[in-house]
């Protein structure tokens, strides 16, 4: 008897997401190989610095995973297919149980129980941490177990190579992947049965994000110039608290605010200000701090969701009430016993660090950044009690056999994610893709093997004349000039104050600077670690994300999570309650944009409000008694 | 356009390749809050020389830019750190000088400039199988119980980013010795501290009493001089080395693992 052929499957970046698809893939009898622009153990997800959310009710709390998802589905504006949020919030216990086998070092209680703090969005004590610095911890627990898989031979690494390109067969079918070593540009092709991309969100073509470097979204915008759908573009989440620095935007967690932390400027009772509930009001007294959020969200006070603290914030400094004339505004733990400070160190060390001012005796100041993507790659999610659960595959896009999860796909989190979701949705998505994608390696026709040559070679041969392009282009651009313009309009138009006028704008701009993009001129030839080519190549990519981001910013006319719009300022069910997807056509100038249904079978739409604090019991409906979690 | 002296700054950096190694002088100006990192990414954009010729811009490795990758590990001045917390206005405030020098790791081999390949370090996890010997992701039921001095203890061992300053300030750690290096050793220790990980411990220690492991430690102390996160990396190779002898004699006398 032979032995059982297994299957090989690429996973493509190695943060938190790609991590947990190697170790399920790795226990389902797959063999991985791992691709990432740098070790994985150094990617994005460790600057997640607050926790992850689980409902597991340590507090006495009558929480549940059901209230867990009632309150993504409401954070995220209605705006997400409900069934994969209830599932993810459904395994979150295990999740945790999990990582804490792996050696993560939770937080206790003194007890020793894993403790859990509050976050934004919810009334419940929810977020396990690890110091402030929980998304490093999960992600080494991550990385050590997908070592020990590669020291027993299953895991492949090939860090410090970057994607480029999918390799489709004539049918249509993923079987391998073009990458470049980044150490001397070197092209090569991986054959696979299946890919998965786990490669984060494009914070950077904003320039000034709270993302990593690396995170230039450019491995998805190259999938779809191949025919990838991208859903709900559009929706960017700002982050209201940052340290506004040269070369990035250091985010301070949202965890200062969860362990008592308070938002102020001095107030001006001469001005005027619009509260929530519509009334106009004075913005505080002279000279005394004025705690904005905490007025005009008296229920989750400093604890609002993302979109919403954001926008205040600058509706504060639009009111010239920013902390020394600037677009800034005092972020405050000073007050708080040291035992809480204890607990941020992690945070307050990285502000002492950058500004060289000591938090724990002055208020920090602060201003939103660019932070999240909810949209992303569409993936499918057949639910548990669907007829054809099991002839289509979950997290998988359009381009059968090429997965995607993490930041990367557009799935949990609606039009806005809650504090602390994005760690557990990473995960989870990497599980299930373990899973689904073992199973559809099981159930292939044909192996990679059996594909012809030509066909890996004919992916090869493109992008070996894309390189050759590149090197010789000889215009006056400067790429790093363009990258700068285009992030500055980005900034300024595709964020947190959204108008028409100005989006039309910069849909032209975007384009303007892609015709500019072919007037480049590298500024280095060399093939040994070249960063302005693996830059510029990167950023033909970005451009289409940033067409499809304020496309689909441009047309949808209502409020709705973190899209805003002074013009259309209410949420518009009967006509937005819909997915926005893009898709490319290479004889078009701008993304074709087309709409889909949102899965609202659990609940119905109810008033996005956090003026009042109340605690419900939801019910959700249709929830299906065959939910089998990935774990 | 003339640049004002008492507003500018000179980098000088260790540029190149293996056996092609040069200085390159640049000019930039002064601003309040500039790190290495983002007088870097000036140059980038703009690579033109103290001469005023038009250069290549400069390579290095970066990511998070928040200190907790361990991506953006060099020399500033000779001391290995992360550079992206190395602020431009307190080195000219300490030293009272303009020009601040940046050079790559020596214990690395070099690929480009600033940019040094660390795979070595993670070579070194896999010799000391730093993880835990879970029987799977399934749910299992839940792991021991810690308490809070514990997890604290654990947490401090467990923020190690494998940046490598450790190595690079260890007179023991060279071209000619076999030195794994105080980080692998300290993350040895964090998994035999773990309740599920010290049933395995014997197996991180062995790897240990081999050649390059915990002995070849000369006790410079520098390593926990220049940890960026203040890893009591000492402690951890003086306990590892205790612990590694105990196993030592174990094996001797073939007594079965604990």
């Amino acid at each position: 008897m032979t032995k059982k052929r297994m299957p090989t499957v690429i996973v493509v970046g190695g943060g938190l997401a790609g991590l947990s698809a190697v170790i399920k893939l790795c226990e389902n009898g797959c063999k991985v190989k791992l691709v990432s622009l740098t070790n994985a153990r150094r990617s994005h997800s460790v600057c997640a610095q607050g926790g992850i959310n689980i409902a597991i009710n340590l507090k006495n709390e009558d929480d549940s995973p059901i209230i867990h998802a009632y309150d993504t589905i409401k954070g995220g504006d209605f705006l997400a297919n409900q069934p994969p949020i209830l599932e993810m919030c459904m395994a979150g216990p295990a999740i945790l149980r999990m990582l804490d086998r792996f050696g993560c070092p939770f937080n206790r209680t003194n007890e020793g129980n894993i403790d859990f703090r509050r976050f934004g969005g919810t009334l419940y004590h929810r977020t396990a941490f690890c110091g402030a610095s929980t998304g490093q911890q999960l992600m080494y627990s991550l990385d050590e177990q997908a070592r020990r898989y590669e020291v027993q031979g299953l895991v492949e690494r090939f860090e410090n190579h970057e994607f480029l390109r999918l390799i489709k067969d004539e049918d249509g079918i993923a079987r391998g992947i073009v990458l470049h070593n980044l150490f001397d540009l070197k092209l090569q092709t991986l054959k696979a049965d299946a890919v998965v991309v786990a490669t984060g969100g494009p914070g950077v073509l904003f320039k000034w994000s709270t993302n990593s470097t690396f995170c230039t979204g450019a491995a998805n915008g190259r999938l779809y110039m191949q025919g990838m759908k991208y859903a709900n573009g559009e929706f960017i989440q700002i982050h209201p608290t940052s340290i506004p620095g040269l070369d990035k935007m250091r985010l301070i967690s949202e965890s200062s605010r969860g362990e008592g932390g308070r938002v102020w400027v001095y107030g001006n009772s001469n001005k005027k200000i619009t509260f929530p509930d519509g009334s106009i009001r004075p913005c505080g007294v002279t000279g005394e701090p004025w705690y904005f959020l905490e007025e005009m969200y008296p229920a989750f006070g400093n604890l609002v969701p993302r979109d919403i603290g954001a926008r205040e914030v600058l509706n504060v400094c639009n009111q010239g009430l920013g902390v020394d004339g600037k677009d800034q505004v005092f972020l405050d733990v000073s007050h708080l016993p040291k035992e809480k400070q204890y607990k941020l160190e992690a945070v307050l060390d990285i502000y002492q660090k950058f500004t060289g001012v000591d938090p724990r005796k002055m208020p920090m100041k602060i201003f939103p950044a660019v932070h999240y993507s909810m949209g992303g790659a569409w993936v499918d999610w057949p639910a548990a009690d669907d007829p054809d659960r099991m002839q289509r595959f979950r997290q998988m896009t359009n381009l059968p056999g090429c997965f995607n999860i993490g930041e990367s796909d557009y799935q949990f989190h609606g039009a806005n994610r809650l504090g602390a979701n994005s760690l557990l949705s990473c995960i989870f998505s990497g599980l299930v893709a373990g899973e689904e994608v073992a199973r559809y390696c099981e159930g292939l026709d044909k192996t990679y093997e059996d594909i012809q040559e030509n066909i890996f070679s004919d992916s090869l041969a493109k992008e070996v004349k894309l390189q050759d392009e590149l090197f010789n282009k000889k215009g006056k651009e400067n790429i790093h000039e363009l990258h700068e313009e285009l992030a500055r309009w980005m900034v300024k138009n595709v964020t947190v104050d959204r108008n028409n006028k100005d989006l039309a704008l910069t849909l032209d701009k975007i384009k303007e600077i892609k015709e500019r993009y072919e007037n480049i001129e590298l500024s280095d030839n060399s093939k040994v670690l070249n960063q302005t080519y693996v830059f510029a190549h990167q950023f033909k990519a970005m451009l289409e994300l940033a067409l499809i981001i304020t496309k689909g910013a441009l047309l949808r006319n209502e409020f709705r999570g973190a899209h805003f719009k002074s013009e259309f300022p209410e949420r518009d069910d009967k006509n937005w309650l819909k997915t926005t997807i893009a898709t490319y056509d290479e004889s078009k100038d701008e993304p074709v944009i087309s709409y889909e249904p949102v899965d609202l079978r659990h609940l119905d739409p109810v008033l996005r409000d956090y003026t009042k604090a109340k605690k419900v019991q939801p019910e959700l409906k249709n929830v299906p008694n065959n939910i089998k979690l990935p774990l | 356009m003339s640049i004002d002296k008492e507003k500018t700054y000179t980098l000088k950096i260790l540029r190149g390749v293996s056996g092609n190694q040069y200085y390159e002088e640049f000019e930039l100006p002064r601003q309040s809050n500039a790190n290495v990192i983002s007088a870097l990414m000036d140059i980038q954009k703009n690579p033109i020389n103290k001469q005023g010729k038009k250069t290549t811009p400069v390579v290095w490795e970066q990511g998070c830019l928040e200190e907790v990758c361990g991506s953006c590990s060099m020399l500033v001045n000779g001391i290995p750190r992360q550079s992206c917390t190395a602020l431009i206005e307190p080195y000219i405030q300490a030293t009272k000088s303009t020009t601040i020098t940046l050079a790559p790791f020596t214990k690395f081999p070099l690929i480009r400039d600033l940019f040094v390949d660390r795979t070595k370090m993670f070579d070194a996890l896999k010799k000391v199988r730093a993880w835990i010997e879970v029987d799977g992701t399934y749910d299992i039921g839940t792991a021991p119980k810690i308490g809070p001095e514990v997890q604290e203890a654990l947490y401090v061992l467990s923020t190690c980013m494998t940046c490598g300053c450790c190595s690079e300030s260890c007179p023991q750690t060279n071209n000619r010795s076999k030195f794994i290096g105080p980080a692998a050793i300290s993350q040895a220790r964090l998994f035999n501290s773990n309740p599920i990980g010290k049933f395995t411990k014997s197996k991180r220690l062995r790897p240990l009493l081999e050649e390059g492991g915990v002995s070849d430690c000369g006790n410079a102390q520098n390593c926990v001089k220049v940890c960026p996160k203040g890893i009591p990396l000492t402690e951890s190779i003086a306990l590892i080395g205790r612990e590694a002898t105990k196993q030592a004699l174990r094996d001797i006398f073939g007594l079965a693992d604990k």
